[in-house]
């Protein structure tokens, strides 16, 4: 996994409440076999005129010149600012995929999804929870001066704003952990095979129903 | 000590290990496996040299990409046109022959949509953990099994380790108590708690479905209210064991036999929540007052009774919902205070992992029958959810009720929930979908999906546009036929 320790980044703004999977990556695009080559169609029902198909050049589409992440103050963002239950819908991984591969390396909301928020983890994309009211002055400001920026450190769990001000955040002890230091969680669940072992074998004993070689069929 | 939850006992009996951080290892029993979230799992565990844990806790079939048309199926793989899908599919073949994982091939009959081939086999059995890459997985807990959505990463965790790295949810549990009307159905319930708690009311919480109005469903209808759990954004839905889940399973193909049934249902017999369990939430819905439901926006939780309208903005309780709704509005080109009535539709679409079920088959013929769709429907269509689902529906003659009116008659799969095969909205045609989202190009880009029932959606298409239920004459099969039930 991708190691994240810290992001310096423009910031952009996608105001918009229960953006769903489908709208992150639409589903013509989960054909693919791959992790990769996702970004060029994050958010394409928003950010073309036409209908997007997978393996196309995107770069001879029409762009919809309204959506943000079109609009030239906002190229390069790395920091996502986003509304309430962020990443809902379908389980599809995609969507974190194609939000690291644009660029993305944190978004800012005041909620999201389980699902997407397990995904995002485990391919080095940073959420940060912060509490609505503090999301809303962050919209107010990053659309007051262009070329605003974040810096975000995960180990002292801290946001600092242009002016100087911190925001803290909270992460979980364990998904941090793997972040810093890239860790792959097979890797470290493997380290527990003799207790996963231990306790196939007492629960094959109690219900061995559950297992199809001690099944009566 | 208070008494345990459902959820809380699933979660002991599966718990390997719980680390000092809160995270903990619990144990997985079944995995689900389909074409689209698998594929760079495999490919994961190829690159780090690693080998399935238990072959046999898994269970593969394709059902996103899989074409519908009765023309294109007879040709199994080779009918799969796009041949993005058809890579996508021949991959999921590939990974199930070179591991030796068990999978039902397209045209195997026992193909279908995940979610309907789990319960049907006797695959998913209460107690049991179920993973699959799939956010409706929720829908296997209707067995009181422990059922979670998983994404490719933790598909490739589970194959590997067998077990997921889980935290431990809330819990949250949803009360529907009385009767429900004639015509309404498990569908609007769920519909109605997602227009009551919201898209995110039920987000870090195990939702567990009760009341008498839950008991009373048969498992079908169980099955399509723990479906859609993840719609009011719960990973997991539950509803405790009862006769009614003991005998849907008895005989089924993974279900056991002999004295280890009679000590499964022993077993069984436990996975209720105790009378003095804690619940950190608890929501409550009069089951008489539920009217059929229609969703008129873009988020399930923009849903409404058959007789009610579309909302003003202007009425918005905040800004962001304000927005939300404009936004809404627009894409799906309805003004504000429209009557739900006055929603005219192009196609209509009954299947999907929600309502593709024989009990969902049913009661769609139930209106259909001796009458035809409206000749301003472009295209209804009624998409099994499996093979035996299927073969069931047209031994009781119900094929032949949907192609007299005028429905077409498809092949079991995901189809047009979410338009990844051939089965697509055009921009600006309004759905009648019995799925269970209705996000902006869900299902097909512009499309315009309203989620209803299986009922009203065969009612819709009669009619042309939205109407109650529960005013339509509704004709009974003339002699029963012997094959019911079989
Ligand atoms: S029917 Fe729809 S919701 Fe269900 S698994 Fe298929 S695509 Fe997903």
């Amino acid at each position: 996994m991708k190691q994240f320790e810290r992001t310096e980044g423009l910031v952009a703004p996608l105001d918009r409440a229960n953006v769903d999977t489908d709208l992150i990556i639409p589903k013509q695009f989960l054909k693919s076999i791959k992790r990769t080559g996702f970004g060029v169609n994050l958010f394409d029902e928003l950010r073309y005129l036409d209908e997007g198909q997978p393996g196309q050049d995107c770069s001879q589409r029409p762009l919809n010149p309204d959506f943000v992440l079109n609009q030239p103050r906002y190229q390069g963002a790395s920091i996502l600012l986003a509304r309430r239950n962020f990443g809902c819908g379908s389980s599809r991984e995609h969507a974190p995929w194609a939000l690291e591969d644009f660029g993305f390396r944190v978004v800012i909301a005041p909620s999201f999804a389980d699902i997407f928020y397990n995904n995002a983890f485990k391919n080095g994309l940073l959420l940060i929870t912060l509490p609505e009211e503090t999301v809303d002055r962050l919209f107010r400001e990053v659309e007051a001066s262009e070329g605003y920026r974040l810096d975000v450190y995960l180990e002292n769990q801290r946001v600092i704003t242009p002016s100087g001000e911190i925001l803290e955040f909270e992460v979980d002890a364990f998904r941090k952990q793997c972040l810093l230091e890239g860790l792959d969680d097979i890797g470290i669940t493997l380290k527990d095979e003799d207790a996963i072992r231990d306790f196939e074998a007492k629960h094959r004993q109690e219900r061995p129903w559950l297992f199809r070689d001690t099944a009566q069929a | 000590m208070a008494g345990q939850t459902l959820y809380d006992k699933l979660w002991s009996q599966h718990l390997v290990k719980e680390r000092d951080d809160g995270t903990a290892l619990i144990y997985i029993d079944r995995q689900l496996l389909h074409e689209v979230t698998s594929p760079q799992a495999f490919e994961g565990l190829r690159l780090a040299g690693r080998r399935p844990w238990r072959i046999d806790a898994n269970l593969a079939t394709p059902d996103h990409n899989v074409p519908t048309t009765l023309k294109e199926r007879a040709e199994g793989n080779a009918g799969i046109a796009d041949p993005v899908s058809l890579i996508q599919v021949q991959t999921l073949d590939d990974n199930c022959n070179e591991f030796g994982i068990e999978e039902f091939r397209i045209n195997d009959p026992r193909q279908g949509i995940v979610h309907v081939v789990g319960p049907e086999q006797g695959a998913t059995l209460p107690g049991m953990t179920v993973v699959c890459g799939d956010s409706h997985t929720a829908t296997h807990g209707a067995f009181a099994a422990l059922a979670h959505g998983i994404g490719t990463s933790e598909v490739e965790h589970v194959l590997a380790t067998q077990c997921l790295l889980a935290q431990k949810m809330k819990n949250m549990q949803v009360r529907v108590e009385g009767q429900l009307g004639t015509g309404v159905t498990a569908k609007d319930i769920v519909l109605a708690v997602i227009g009551r708690i919201g898209t995110a009311g039920g987000t870090g919480y195990a939702i567990e479905f009760a009341g008498s109005a839950i008991r009373d469903l048969s498992m079908e209808g169980r099955m399509t209210v723990c479906n859609m759990a993840i719609e009011a954004g719960a990973r997991v839905g539950l509803i405790a064991v009862d006769d009614t889940t003991i005998d849907y399973l008895r005989e089924r193909h993974y279900a056991p036999r002999g004295e280890q049934w009679d000590a499964a249902v022993a077993d069984w017999c436990n996975l209720v929540s105790d009378l003095d369990a804690q619940f950190d939430k608890v929501v409550t819905l009069d089951a008489a007052e539920i009217e059929p439901q229609v969703s008129w926006g873009t988020s399930p939780e923009m849903v409404t009774g058959i007789g009610g309208e579309v909302p003003d903005p202007a009425e918005a309780p905040d800004e962001t919902v304000q927005r939300g709704y404009t936004r809404a509005l627009e894409y799906m080109g309805l003004a504000p205070k429209q009557k739900i009535t006055d929603i005219r539709l192009d196609k209509v679409f009954i299947g999907s992992c929600t309502n593709s079920r024989i009990e969902d088959l049913r009661e769609a013929a139930k209106v259909a029958r001796g009458k035809k769709v409206a000749d301003s429907i472009k295209l209804a269509m009624v998409v099994p959810g499996s093979g035996l689902v299927k073969r069931q529906a047209e031994a009781e003659g119900l094929d032949k009720v949907f192609l007299e009116a005028g429905f077409e008659w498809r092949e079991p799969g995901c189809s047009m929930c979410l338009a990844m095969n051939a089965d697509k909205l055009g921009a600006g045609e309004h759905c009648a979908s019995t799925s269970n989202r209705n996000f902006e190009g869900r299902q097909g880009y512009g499309g315009r999906t309203h989620l209803v029932s299986p009922a009203m959606a065969a009612a819709a298409a009669i009619a042309g546009h939205f109407v109650d239920v529960r005013n339509v004459d509704v004709r009974q099969p003339d002699a029963p036929s012997a094959a019911q039930e079989a």
